[in-house]
């Protein structure tokens, strides 16, 4: 009973905020609502026993992701223009509409094999062992460093002044 | 009792579907950026809706998940680097007249 109401809560909280990410015309204001859908998020994982990823989830996005995209909001002197929309509202409207009613018809139609095992609870070492261990996905985590660095190389890059 | 498999499904449509509406119709680069963060935030719930459901012990959907966050930081950094170098060059970063590569 408590987890409905903490998932009802925390998805109300979700929705609601990245709907006025949509709304709101002013871009600071959206970026904020950005970091309450984030922690939604986070919640979220917690009520799916996940809380390595809700950790994660909270140093990475919001921590991370949303000052820089706040600090970039900030260099570009977007919040004077605000954030307009173009004139695809009503075409999306329906596309996005369709595509929410083909995945929520495909979801109810599927009968899915839910184990009734319960969650392996704390997530932090069984998912090292899958991440790390001899069988896991151990090559994809070096390819993830590899991407980080190639990232950051390409920021430098762009952002080089060209003298 | 807990919420179900198809409540945290329909959870993650709903706002993958809320970001998808943002990154078509803003005009703003940065809030297109943003939209298309709340996409992946709806696609990791599902994720790890299916890792607690369907295989809880093997928890193969939270490993994705794990690789999910990463290309989106790498994704966002690159992102806003291109737009910031934009910025500099033409002085908007309005998606309707950067038409560049647009017949």
């Amino acid at each position: 009973m408590g987890l409905q109401i903490a998932f009802w809560i925390l998805s109300i909280t979700a929705v609601a905020a990245a709907a006025g990410v949509v709304w709101q015309t002013n871009l600071f204001r959206a970026a904020l609502l950005l970091v309450a859908c984030f922690l939604a998020t986070a919640g979220i994982f917690v009520t799916l026993s996940a809380d390595f990823l809700a950790a994660a989830q909270v140093i990475i996005n919001v921590g991370a992701v949303a000052v820089l995209i706040i600090m970039s909001i900030m260099l570009t002197r977007e919040v004077t223009r605000g954030s307009p929309s173009n004139r695809l509202g009503i075409p999306a409207f329906w596309l996005t509409g369709i595509v929410t009613a083909a995945i929520i018809v495909a979801v109810a139609k599927t009968s899915w094999p839910v184990s009734p095992v319960p969650p392996a609870e704390p997530t932090s070492s069984a998912l090292a062992l899958i991440l790390m261990g001899g069988n896991g996905f151990e090559l994809v985590i070096h390819m993830g460093a590899l991407l980080l660095l190639a990232t950051i190389i390409g920021a430098i890059v762009l952002l080089k002044e060209s003298k | 009792m807990a919420p179900g498999l198809e409540q945290y499904l329909v959870l993650s449509a709903v706002i993958f579907s809320i970001g998808l509406f943002g990154a078509i119709t803003k005009r703003s680069a940065v809030v297109i950026l943003i939209c298309i963060e709340i996409m992946l935030a709806g696609v990791n719930i599902a994720l790890v809706a299916f890792s607690r459901f369907i295989t809880p012990a093997e928890l193969t959907g939270q490993s994705f998940s794990v690789f999910v966050i990463v290309v989106a930081a790498a994704e966002v950094a690159v992102g806003l680097a291109i737009i910031l170098a934009l910025y500099r060059q033409r002085h908007t970063i309005d998606t309707d007249k950067i038409d560049l590569l647009k017949w």
